[in-house]
């Protein structure tokens, strides 16, 4: 009860007395707990040595003779850094050619007039309507014809352009001040140099929260890639993982499914550690990607 | 129509119309030119991939070929008849209806009384938040990867702790009366931190001292949340609905790692129905036939939502 109260002491004073917020709460730690099970046991199977035994697999006790065995198991059998090298080619490619053209467009919604701006706003909005996972057969086509199938420039090209993102820059552009960009106009900035020095040094926020939605969003991508990629050697992690994961199970090997899972989300998960903040805050304005 | 016409007329004192509409769609278009050569890029991904994706569903729709290696021919709606008339298909929409409804209600619950408990900010309720969001966050083929061994018959986690309550142990993926129940375990699970989040925030805008009011005048904490904090999160239930039914269409990775749609279509759900149509049957006409119908479905229901949004905004 102690905890309870010290953990309640900052709720109104009236309502401090309260038991249902209490139960709600418990019941909410109770279910964190639950929720967190699944990596609890990842996190103890990586560790368990396979002379423990298939039957004692789903203890949620760690080992007494913890190794590191499943770990180098899942880095030979999977082609691991092969898989995170074209992940990462994937999300960062996407993200670059995203910045430039949200930036752009972002720049044209936030601070030009032009004629049918309103037309061309909802042939954006559109995107978010027509979720573009759902296009992935007439767009496996069109990369085919393109000559890009089972390439990584294949699986990227659908996402170089963001609504979301364009609508988060305009959003960023509008906020700033038009004075800093007359000053800069009566010293004979061009329209890239006004963006490059003035719009996007004070917009950082903005595509950091984008940054973070963009690339969560395609380090977990896995129908598209699945379709896109043919050969091996340019599998991202969430297809390599589930080729990985068809033949550890198998062999009944689940120490070595759980480490090679580990070291799919491991990145993500200690990037989240760190910019917890940001990464909340980034999330809570994604709503419709 | 050549510009250089009505200057050859020496009578004309003043500007024909045409021209003048002409003119000032030439200046306007001028005036312009800097904005589109800026949205010229995103316009030509998208022009690439939303709305030539969405044109040629409708053709690809129309067409079908006989064997695979056949010409295409038109065959007019007749793909849209076999995919109404398939029973993997009309099977795959009721279960993504079950899967809709039987993943939204209780991760939007769950979301809501997450965030409830979670709304003061303090060191234990941050740890609470990020161990709740943490699912999120990892991909869904690897949530199931790890579901693969929580399901596992016997030795699986599920079974190992709670399965000696149970009389009879179930096949959780391998029956088809509760596969597509535990599929939707991992989606619960996996989205119902994401939709806290937007409750969290939409609880700062609930006025404390409100609260301490009615509380003064009696009312208990299910009074407050039934009338005070519920009517003030009414938008963000809209939206949250409106990305739980979205999820619940385009996720289906998970389908693919631990089912491939069965136990005999247990399972299926509409995008991975048109994924096996397109890669595994190579049935293009098929597969835009259904996508062209999940599409008139989803756009349905986003100008539902939209105008029920609109309609709240204009009545309030």
């Amino acid at each position: 009860m102690r905890l309870f109260d010290a953990l309640f002491k900052d709720a109104p004073l009236a309502t401090r007395g309260e038991i249902t917020p209490k139960l709600g709460f418990a019941l909410t730690v109770l279910l964190a707990i639950v929720w967190l099970i699944p990596f609890l046991w990842m996190g103890v199977a990586t560790l368990r040595p396979a002379s423990d035994g298939i039957n004692t697999m789903a203890e949620l006790m760690p080992s007494l003779k913890p190794t590191l065995d499943n770990i180098r198991d899942a880095w030979e059998i999977g082609d691991f850094p092969r898989y995170t090298l074209n992940t990462t080619i994937i999300c960062t490619g996407i993200l670059l050619v995203q910045f430039v053209t949200i930036t752009l467009a972002g720049f044209a919604f936030a601070r030009l007039a032009f004629a049918g701006k309103t037309l061309i706003f909802y042939l954006f909005l559109m995107q978010l309507m027509l979720v573009p996972v759902l296009l992935i057969v007439p767009n496996l086509s069109l990369v085919a014809q393109l000559g890009l199938y089972d390439t990584l420039a294949g699986v990227m090209m659908p996402f170089f352009a963001s609504a979301f993102g364009t609508f988060l820059m305009r959003q960023a552009f509008e906020a700033i001040p038009t004075e800093l960009e007359d000053a800069a106009l009566i010293d004979g900035a061009s329209l890239f140099q006004r963006i490059r020095h003035i719009y996007v040094p004070l917009s950082m926020p903005s595509f950091s929260a984008f940054a973070i939605i963009s690339v969560t969003s395609h380090w977990n991508d896995f129908l598209w890639p699945l379709m896109v990629i043919n050969s091996p050697d340019k599998r991202p992690l969430t297809v390599g993982l589930s080729v990985f994961t068809k033949t550890a199970e198998g062999t009944q090997a689940w120490g070595t499914i759980a480490a090679g899972t580990l070291m799919v989300i491991a990145p993500l998960l200690i990037t989240f550690l760190i910019f917890q903040k940001r990464f909340i805050s980034s999330f809570v304005t994604s709503g419709i990607k | 129509m050549s510009l250089a016409e009505p200057t050859a007329l020496p009578v004309t004192t003043s500007v024909s119309p045409r021209l003048h509409i002409l003119k000032r769609f030439t200046t306007g278009f001028k005036a312009s030119l800097p904005a589109y050569l800026l949205l010229l890029p995103s316009l030509v991904f998208l022009a690439l991939f939303t709305y030539g994706a969405m044109g040629r569903v409708l053709i690809d729709a129309l067409y079908q070929r006989a064997t695979p290696k056949a010409p295409v021919r038109f065959v007019g709606l007749d793909n849209i008849g076999a995919v109404l008339a398939d029973s993997a298909f009309t099977g795959a929409v009721v279960n993504n209806l079950i899967y809709a409804v039987g993943t939204a209600i209780p991760s939007i619950a769950l979301a809501l009384l997450f965030a409830l408990a979670l709304s003061r900010t303090n060191a234990v309720t941050s740890v609470l938040r990020a161990a709740l969001f943490l699912p999120v966050l990892i991909p869904m083929v690897a949530a199931s990867a790890l579901f693969l061994f929580i399901f596992l018959p016997n030795v699986g986690l599920l079974d190992y702790y709670i399965g000696r309550l149970l009389p009879v142990l179930p096949n959780w993926l391998g029956d088809s009366d509760i596969a597509l129940y535990a599929i939707m375990i991992i989606t619960i699970w996996k989205n119902a931190g994401y939709y806290m989040l937007f409750f969290l925030a939409g609880l700062q805008a609930v006025p404390e001292d409100v609260m301490e009011a009615a509380h003064l005048d009696g009312a208990g904490p299910f009074q407050r949340l039934r009338h005070i904090i519920l009517p003030e999160l009414k938008p963000t239930f809209l939206f949250v609905t409106v990305i739980a039914t979205l999820n619940a269409v385009t996720q289906v990775d998970h389908v693919f790692v631990l089912t491939q749609g069965g136990p005999s279509n247990a399972t299926n759900l509409v995008l991975f129905y048109i994924y096996q149509q397109a890669v595994e049957h190579y049935d293009i006409g098929k597969a835009s036939a259904a996508t062209l119908l999940t599409l008139a479905a989803l756009m349905g229901l986003t100008a539902l939502s939209f105008r029920t949004m609109a309609n709240r905004e204009g009545g309030a």
